[in-house]
């Protein structure tokens, strides 16, 4: 397994190679982040604000004085983590959904359906300001409302997936043997789904990603105080004149996880060129 | 795509089906105002006591809720809502105090000028990187673009637009690096204003047109009747403008539409940075001061926008699909 796993590390293409150091990179740093954070993360350390990058303060200080490497550091924990978790929720309800659509077949099937194609034709940014106005932005409501938007997705891309998997011999073999609806969702149809489910997966993780830290960019997201990445550019938009790296730095960081994510994904989709 | 007139029976075939089409979207849209209407009902704490304060008393708060209609049992309250709101009036804004039909009448004409500005560049961009991508299927010109296109899909909105402030506005100078556009504002100062917040959006909106042109048109390459042609000694030149094209046009627009979508999500983050006085950043303010009447209000609008660019992208391909033209 592991060797397979590195054959396919050496024969991705450059673009892959790159994509798979720079997830490798932020989850290694969400992970030991804080463990590896020079100075406390609220901790005012610099006279200066809006400093630029120096020996003491490698990135330079934010707009109270305080280390923006260290707050990086944090801020990518939470970005990750959240993200992760919520393209995590987000697959396991849609996949579930589906499968529990194309078994059942019918009334149900229809319904779901239509309800998760109604969810779908709202723009998730735009139904995330709903929910975020009507329930409130904690961590916990963020990451609910997050993987509950991507939900019908991914819903959408299991069920057809199932519904081709449920027409063919070896299902009808399980059902005519009367196995049970659990056992062939997941013993039967699931296996044979599983690797486009987790492309799926990179692709949900790059949009919460980008949806989340688009919220707390417009001071709808995760409030202080805590911050993630996109707080950090949002508290220190005032640098923005000055160049100052407290509002490239997490820019360019969120910046360097999706495209990096991005690329990894293209690269492991089958058919493209090895 | 349409060059000869249908005959009846086509047009008997196809009617129908747009017919449908329209019919499921109307429904998509009702169902779509429910999710919104009981999503932003769910308040903790309702209207009425917010606009009163703490120190209300408790009889006062409950003539208000008389009086919004709030005492009302959800599905009455729900059919007066969408009944005034069909008949061009959605409440008044708890904040502003003005109807919310006015505060959206000042901002709308904005945000289109945005949005059609944008889709216009979006467009010729977009195909001139598609059609040179799916030519050079392959090749050195045909993976740059795809890495450039697949890293743009995945670059926050906020990074291009503070990248862009910090090199035309802070830099070089040449650009407002906030977008304030009053009616009595001249052209030329208008155009100078939307620069940097258009330069934003197409950069959002471009990638994911210019990958979906490159498949279609791809798509239509390799097909027998282009090899066919080749064979033949068409010159390349005239085999994808003459042959290529007119047959890739239908799910090129369909692209198209699909990704004007990603216009809304932009928006949002595209008008509040650069203080643009569109329906967006106004529907960022609702969510922040929990103005719900003008919430709802923007919401609807940008799904039924949303559900009208899948419904022009879904009669398109009905259009474009010589099987059922014919």
């Amino acid at each position: 397994m592991s060797g397979a796993l590195a054959m396919r590390v050496r024969n991705m293409r450059l673009s892959g190679r790159i994509g798979l150091a720079l997830v490798l990179f932020w989850l290694v740093l969400a992970v030991g982040g804080p463990a590896l954070a020079p100075h406390p993360v609220g901790a005012f350390i610099d006279q200066e604000v809006f400093s630029g990058p120096g020996r003491t303060f490698w990135l330079g200080s934010d707009y109270l004085g305080r280390d923006v490497l260290s707050r990086v550091l944090w801020g990518s924990r939470y970005t990750v983590f959240l993200a992760l978790g919520a393209a995590l929720l987000a697959v396991l309800g849609g996949t579930s959904l589906a499968l529990f659509s194309a078994i059942r077949g019918g009334w149900t099937d229809e319904i779901l359906a239509r309800a998760m194609d109604t969810l779908n034709s709202m723009p998730s940014k735009i139904f995330a300001l709903v929910l975020v106005a009507a329930f409130g932005s904690s961590l916990t409501l963020l990451l609910l409302i997050a993987a509950f938007i991507y939900i019908p997705g991914n819903y959408r891309i299991a069920r057809a997936l199932a519904i081709n998997l449920v027409a063919m011999d070896f299902v009808q073999v399980a059902r005519a043997r009367g196995e049970g609806a659990f056992h062939i969702a997941r013993y039967e149809v699931l296996p044979n789904m599983i690797h486009p489910l987790l492309a799926d997966t990179g692709l949900r993780f790059v949009f919460v990603v980008l949806l989340l830290s688009g919220l707390s960019f417009l001071g709808l997201g995760v409030q202080p105080p805590y911050a993630d990445l996109g707080s950090l550019v949002r508290e220190n938009i005032s640098g923005l004149p000055m160049a100052a790296p407290a509002i490239i730095v997490p820019a360019l960081a969120i910046a360097s996880l999706t495209v990096g994510a991005n690329l990894l994904i293209d690269a492991l989709k089958p058919g493209g060129k090895a | 795509m349409t060059a000869a007139p249908p005959t009846r029976s086509a047009a008997a075939r196809l009617l129908p089906m747009i017919a449908g089409r329209i019919a499921s979207s109307l429904l998509t849209l009702f169902l779509v105002s429910v999710v919104i209407f009981v999503a932003s009902s769910l308040l903790p704490g309702d209207a009425a006591q917010e606009l009163l304060g703490q120190s209300a008393t408790p009889a006062q708060i409950a003539a208000l809720r008389h009086e919004m209609g709030l005492d009302q049992p959800g599905p009455v309250r729900f059919v007066h809502w969408l009944g005034a709101l069909l008949h061009g009036d959605p409440g008044v804004s708890f904040v502003a105090n003005m109807p919310v039909s006015d505060i959206i009448a000042n901002r709308l004409p904005n945000s289109l000028l945005l949005a059609a500005i944008t889709a216009l560049i979006s467009i010729v961009l977009a195909l001139t990187i598609g059609i040179a991508s799916a030519i050079n299927r392959g090749g050195r010109i045909d993976s740059a673009l795809n890495i450039a296109t697949l890293s743009l899909v995945a670059i926050p909105e906020f990074l291009i637009a503070t990248l862009a402030v910090l090199a035309f506005s802070v830099k070089l100078l040449w650009l407002p690096s906030i977008s304030l556009v009053t009616p009595e504002t001249g052209w030329a100062e208008t155009l100078r204003a939307l620069a940097l917040p258009v330069l934003s959006l197409t950069c959002v909106v471009v990638a994911q047109m210019a990958r979906m042109t490159r498949a279609a048109v791809a798509d239509q390459l390799d097909r027998p009747y282009v090899e066919m042609a080749r064979l033949k000694g068409v010159p390349f030149g005239r085999i994808v403008l003459f042959h290529v094209m007119p047959n890739a046009i239908g799910p090129v627009i369909n692209a198209m539409a699909l990704s004007l979508s990603y216009l809304m999500g932009g928006a949002l983050v595209v008008e509040t940075i650069f203080n643009y006085p569109g329906l967006a950043s106004l529907m960022v303010n609702a969510v922040t001061s929990r103005d719900m009447p003008l919430l709802q209000s923007c919401a609807m609008i940008f799904c039924a926008t949303y559900l009208a660019l899948m419904l022009v992208a879904d009669i398109v391909a009905i259009l474009a699909n010589p099987r059922l033209r014919a």
